[in-house]
């Protein structure tokens, strides 16, 4: 074959294709998110010892799709910053090594729902890094006038109390805001008042038993009663604006939103907010352990240096560093102290509420069936059906979603 | 002698066509056929992950889809992307054509560059822009519509505006190419007849209805099949500027398949939905094609 | 005022011109403003200050640099592999007679109507299973598959006489010889039309290397600014100037070859 100029040029061509797989160098590659990559760099730095790192930094809302796209095409890195929602899922595809024994006893000391979390079926599969859960914010000096220090810890007071709390900010106004196309509050009433959400093993949806439904009936009369706005989270402009202008006196939100508020809030506003933990049927509310967790993945071409790092990364002066920078909760109790995180009663109170946290099941069809929930939810707020019929057209949906989980599940015994 | 020559140049053919037939095939026809396969199977996550996890079941996917509400919210705003944005572009790059074409237009090459440039641009680069247009405080589209006395609309935070929105959008972006084949069609107008019409009194709507119209019908189908496929096809512009939303007001069958494929990665699932899709496309053509046959255009 | 009737189309389309290119100029506009100066209101049509700011942060602080590489190769190796294939499959459907040409072609003109998204997913786990994810293989593929370049190509292959292909043959020249001697340098406004054709949409491509590439260092710039785009929405002025630096090149490369590539459309168009 008479080797012409083209076919050259397209050998030519062919060399970049074929290296095209990423450079990979002996440093240890991490992928991590928002405000934690950044810092990473920094934090690193404060370590003694630390392996050579090569980061990369994903957006938040790209990142559980690179994990899964990546994991397909085999381009997984070594280690990294996962969502701990994340981890059933990625276990149950085999995409992470299970935490080495030596290291497990880095949880004792940690907030026992966080660690839960992170254990699937019985096994460590990932360390938590940071911990974060919701709790209410709330708008101390309405409260104040409708004759209450803090928020009460019963629904049944609660709810009297922001009714109260809604005529003290005037006509127009609500007392908590509850955008209704977010799952989170809905299943921090439910987890307060006990509901397992799915059955034992995680094979079908258990929304019809009464935990449920009550939280579900508690959910709706809040809308009912005119005490939320039936909005979605697109249709409030400004959440700080309306904050302070008393639209609502409770904002159920995260860590994250303390810096907003000190931010974003006028100087005058500052000492007219609060936290306190959700309510509950019978005292303080549970609610979700969210946070992050680092995860060694199936590939690591070194999983022992890997881990190395992960140790690093979680001794208590470490957390505390990552504290300082970035405002992150750490999941280690004994640093809170060391940190001031106990003495600040803002942030005391997401330690109060962590300790009352619950985990949710652990199934990686979990993100899709809570956000058929909040569809069906959402129907019953605005009346377009019942109590009754959402929770059972809710199971339907779940059990639908579960039915390969099942399949697998019943070939396995 | 002449055999020989035959031969050779039936193999020089296939020579040729062999290296564009083969990646046709193994990148094209192979996973087209595939797609339906799949659309048979429940590849998901766990499949991908090991292939003993995967199963046939049939129409499956099929029923779940058509039982499924964001799927027809999907089906219903592609439907409405089609309605309104088809007519919409075929008169804007007509009209634009028509007004290249005119005999008085003075420096003509300008404005087809001009008219042709946001064709040429990026989709993801311009989808920010216009993002940032129809921002609605900060947005020169809501600061022009003032001057008019009409307030601020959210046009990306309103479900029923967004669509809209993103409509026009679309049509800025591709008006240009469907002005130039209109452009070319306008061309090949018989000049005389047009002249004969005007000497006859008739008047520029009446040349333009009874004339050039007739004679451009072909290409008229023709632009119209292609942005009705066009519209069909629509996934950037919502993965951009809303994700979907707001209140899913805004994912296309695209979107919908997208999201099906690559964030739940229900691949059979997907795969259902992108036959449905051909099958739309197909259908909304042989129903043009039909009518424009009916009405003696073609 | 008979001056305004005579240039009425005109001042008309001038005005039509404005508000298409509107836009694009504010985009450029916008990325030399200072952050943050864009979000008030009215809304700046100039900047007050200009700066360049923006591009040094999308070179410096986010690379953009590594992803305007990457599109460049991306780009410049499918038009060069995409004629490659297109142009002998072209000439040899217009003016080679073999079995099976007629009919060959009649099932690639169907296959147009097929939207090219339907294998999208199989071919993600073909190229999978062929170790092509990730990697500037596996987003060079679709353009090896372009059946409209084939389609242009032979429209304007048609048009070439016969009888000089004939009396090539005559004096005995091979069939690959008289493609690369005869007919190829008659080829050259198509080939740019279909060169600028296969380097825009490869450019300007998101949803296939969205998918394909995982790996953030190989991003091309379209997947890159859609991935900025959705953590800095805030960042008015840093966004118009990544837009800017995605446009820039292909709108450049427009408007220098403008004229050949409209002429080549407007000729396939006609015989289409």
């Amino acid at each position: 074959m008479r080797f012409s100029r083209r076919t050259v040029v397209t050998g030519l061509a062919a060399v970049p294709l074929a290296s095209a797989c990423s450079t990979r160098s002996d440093s240890l590659e991490f992928w991590a998110m928002g405000a934690e990559a950044e810092n990473l760099p920094a934090l690193l730095a404060s370590i003694a010892g630390a392996p050579k790192v090569s980061i990369q930094p994903l957006p938040w809302s790209a990142a559980h799709e690179k994990l899964l796209t990546s994991f397909a095409g085999n381009s997984l890195p070594d280690m990294g910053q996962v969502g701990n929602s994340w981890i059933s899922e990625l276990t149950a595809i085999g995409a992470i090594l299970p935490v080495p024994a030596a290291l497990s006893s880095i949880t004792t000391g940690q907030f026992p729902a966080v660690v839960d979390t992170n254990r699937i079926e019985g096994r460590l599969m990932a360390l938590p890094w940071y911990v974060d859960t919701r709790l209410q914010y709330y708008r101390r000096d309405l409260f104040e006038r409708a004759g209450f220090a803090a928020p009460p810890q019963r629904w049944d007071a609660w709810k009297a109390a922001l009714h109260m709390v809604k005529a003290a900010a005037g006509p127009g106004n609500y007392a908590i805001l509850l955008p209704i196309n977010e799952f989170e509050h809905l299943i921090g009433m439910a987890l307060s008042a006990g509901a397992s959400l799915l059955n034992q093993s995680g094979t079908r949806g258990a929304f019809s038993a009464p935990e449920f439904r009550q939280a579900l009936a508690f959910y709706k009369s809040l809308y009912d009663e005119r005490l939320a706005p039936l909005a979605s989270s697109t249709q409030i402009s400004n959440v700080w604006n309306e904050f302070a202008r008393g639209y609502f006196a409770v904002y159920p939100s995260g860590p994250w939103t303390i810096g907003d508020m000190k931010s974003r809030l006028p100087p005058e506003m500052q000492d007219k907010w609060a936290t306190a933990p959700f309510p509950g049927p019978r005292g303080t509310g549970a609610s979700t352990p969210g946070g992050s967790s680092l995860v060694v993945y199936r590939n690591a071409r070194e999983p022992a240096a890997a881990w190395a790092l992960v140790a690093k990364l979680l001794a208590p002066s470490t957390q505390q560093s990552l504290q300082q920078l970035t405002g992150d909760l750490p999941p280690t109790r004994a640093v809170w102290g060391a940190t001031g995180l106990n003495a600040d009663p803002i942030t005391a109170a997401f330690g109060v509420q962590l300790d009352h946290a619950r985990s949710l099941p652990k199934v990686p069809e979990w993100e899709r069936i809570v956000s058929e929930m909040q569809g069906v939810a959402e129907q019953v707020a605005r009346g377009m059906t019942t109590i009754d019929r959402g929770v059972r057209e809710i199971d339907r949906r779940a059990d639908r979603l579960l039915e390969k989980r099942r399949w697998m599940l019943e070939r396995r015994a | 002698m002449r055999e020989a020559a035959v031969r050779a140049e039936a193999r020089a053919g296939w020579a040729m066509t062999a290296p564009a037939l083969i990646a046709i095939g193994l990148f094209f026809v192979f996973p087209a056929l595939a797609s339906l396969v799949l659309s048979f199977t429940d590849f998901d996550i766990y499949a991908l992950a090991n292939l003993d996890n995967l199963r046939f079941i049939g129409f499956d996917n099929y029923s779940r889809l058509l039982t499924n509400p964001l799927f027809w919210q999907a089906m219903r705003n592609t439907l409405w992307f089609v309605v309104l944005g088809v007519p919409l572009i075929v008169i804007l790059s007509l009209g634009a054509a028509l007004l290249v074409h005119a005999k008085t237009l003075k420096w003509r090459p300008l404005w087809r560059v001009l008219l042709f440039a946001p064709f040429v641009t990026t989709l993801v680069a311009t989808a920010v822009v216009w993002n940032y247009l129809l921002h609605t405080r900060y947005g020169l589209i809501n600061y022009g519509l003032g001057f008019f006395g009409i307030a601020p609309v959210d046009w990306l935070g309103n479900p029923s505006t967004a669509l809209p929105a993103i409509l026009l959008f679309v049509a800025w972006k591709s008006f240009g190419y469907n002005m130039i084949i209109f452009l070319a069609a306008l061309q090949t107008v018989n000049q005389d007849l047009t002249d004969a019409a005007r000497v006859d009194g008739a008047g520029a709507w009446m040349r333009f209805r009874h004339v050039t119209l007739p004679a451009i019908a072909p290409t008229v189908l023709l632009v119209g099949i292609l942005t009705v496929a066009g519209m069909f096809q629509l996934f950037a512009e919502p993965y951009v500027m809303t994700q979907g939303g707001p209140a899913k007001s805004t994912v296309t069958v695209l979107y919908f398949m997208f999201e099906e494929g690559f964030k739940w990665w229900n691949l059979g699932s997907g795969a259902a939905v992108a036959f449905i899709l051909f099958l739309c496309i197909f259908a909304t053509t042989l129903v043009q094609m039909k009518l424009a046959r009916r009405s003696g255009a073609i | 005022m008979a001056w305004l009737q005579r240039n009425a189309l005109t001042f008309l389309a001038a005005i039509i011109a404005l508000l298409v290119v509107a836009p694009l100029v504010w985009m450029v506009s916008v990325s030399f403003m200072a952050p943050g100066a864009a979000a008030q209101f009215p809304p700046p049509l100039w900047p007050d200050d200009p700066t360049l700011e923006n591009y040094t942060t999308l070179f410096g602080t986010y690379g953009i640099g590594r992803y305007f590489l990457n599109s460049v190769l991306v780009s410049c190796l499918a038009t060069a592999l995409a004629l490659l294939f297109t142009v002998p499959a072209g000439y040899a459907f217009a003016k080679l007679r073999f079995s099976g040409r007629d009919a060959v072609f009649q099932a690639l003109v169907a296959a147009l109507v097929v939207p090219g998204q339907i294998g999208m997913l199989p071919l993600f786990l073909e190229l999978k299973a062929m170790g092509l994810v990730n990697s500037y293989a596996g987003a060079l593929v679709p353009w090896l598959a372009g059946i409209f370049g084939i389609f242009l190509v032979r429209q304007f292959c048609l048009s070439i006489p016969t009888e000089m292909l004939e009396a090539a043959r005559v004096d005995g020249a091979g069939e690959t010889m008289i493609l690369r001697k005869i007919v190829l340098p008659t080829l050259h406004p198509i080939l740019v039309t279909l060169a600028l054709f296969v380097f825009l949409g490869s450019w300007n491509d998101f949803m296939w290397p969205l998918i394909i590439l995982a790996d953030q260092d190989l991003y091309t710039l379209p997947v890159a600014l859609a991935a900025l785009a959705r953590e800095h929405v805030q960042d008015n002025e840093l966004m118009m100037a990544g837009s800017v630096v995605t446009v820039l090149p292909v709108l450049l490369l427009f408007l220098v070859l403008q004229r050949q590539y409209l002429e080549g459309l407007l000729a396939g168009s006609v015989k289409g």
